[in-house]
């Protein structure tokens, strides 16, 4: 049922299924994958398919994979030449309405809602990563907390050779 | 060693990962996801935020998670999807468990697909939900 009041304007509701950021990663490292396995098994020992070359030649992948959630973007992505330097540092939360040129909607608290990821092929050593991110839609409902406007971000990720390395859906709830 | 892919049942439970958490594994994670958050490096700014202290990476749980799953499957699991939310904080000193049951089996397209209900929980209370969570995954 729709309340009464809402965050949802008609201008939220045409930017719908724009593109919100793209980024690309520098090619993933040997040395990024230990790195992370590392820090996510600490302090029991990482798995062997994560920093033994021979032990992981022998296993169905063939060589080194990265967990399926590693980051190829932390620390730094590939520099987009369209965008001016001071604008690639963002400070504080961005809303996804002002990275689309529209005011946010005038709520004064957020949480992260929950994710859902579906896996493609496993990200390896010397992959590039290409994340496009997309505003897939807005809902809104009454809580305990009053009107609580959720937003679901959409995320593909794709590797240098166009297969599709995961697609994830996030939801943001302001209220 | 990987699961016997011929004894996994509805009710099988996974061996569950438990970390006593605090700055000696949140900062490590920090480290290699550019994660250098004051709410998780300080407890003054997780005062200042509402919560006990420092608390630790809703994206260090979804790892903990991912990690229950692998040491299950073994190398040669495929993980499908994960889906989870974030409940509750993990607080410094907290002990975390992460766990999962194994909730259906089918066979499609001649793989073995199991489903399973995964949860971050603080393992000194674990009716104490902080990260409630579903898997499906192919078993090779």
């Amino acid at each position: 049922m729709t309340p009464d009041r809402t965050y949802i304007t008609p201008q939220m509701r045409d930017v719908v299924g724009l593109e919100l950021r793209r980024s690309t990663s520098f090619p993933i490292t040997d040395s990024d994958i230990r790195r992370w396995a590392l820090a996510v098994y600490y302090p029991e020992p990482a798995p062997r398919l994560f920093w033994d070359a021979d032990y992981a030649a022998a296993t169905s992948h063939g060589g080194i994979v990265a967990p399926e959630e590693f980051n190829p973007f932390a620390w730094m992505t590939v520099p987009d030449p369209d965008t001016p330097p001071r604008e690639r540092v963002a400070i504080g939360f961005v809303s996804p309405e002002e990275t689309l040129g529209l005011e946010r909607p005038d709520t004064q608290s957020l949480i992260n809602g929950g994710t859902e990821v579906d896996y493609g092929v496993r990200m390896r050593p010397g992959d590039v990563i290409t994340s496009v991110g997309r505003l897939a839609g807005y809902s809104e409902r009454e809580g305990r907390l009053g009107l609580m406007l959720f937003t679901t971000t959409e995320d593909t990720w794709t590797n240098q050779r166009g297969e599709t390395v995961k697609t994830s859906r996030s939801t943001l709830i302001r209220y | 060693m990987a699961v016997d892919r011929n004894a996994v049942t509805v009710g099988t439970v996974l061996v569950p990962l438990i970390r006593t958490t605090g700055f000696h594994n949140w900062n490590r994670y920090a480290a290699v996801n550019d994660e250098f958050v004051p709410i998780h490096m300080d407890d003054e700014a997780g005062r200042a935020q509402g919560f006990a202290g420092a608390f630790g990476m809703g994206n260090l749980m979804w790892s903990y998670l991912h990690n229950v799953l692998r040491e299950w499957m073994g190398d040669d699991g495929r993980i499908v999807s994960v889906t989870c939310s974030f409940r509750a904080p993990n607080n410094r000193g907290m002990t975390v468990e992460a766990r999962g049951t194994v909730t259906a089996v089918r066979h499609e397209d001649g793989e073995r697909f199991v489903d399973l209900e995964l949860a971050v929980v603080d393992h000194d209370a674990p009716d104490t939900v902080l990260v409630p969570a579903t898997a499906t995954v192919v078993l090779a």
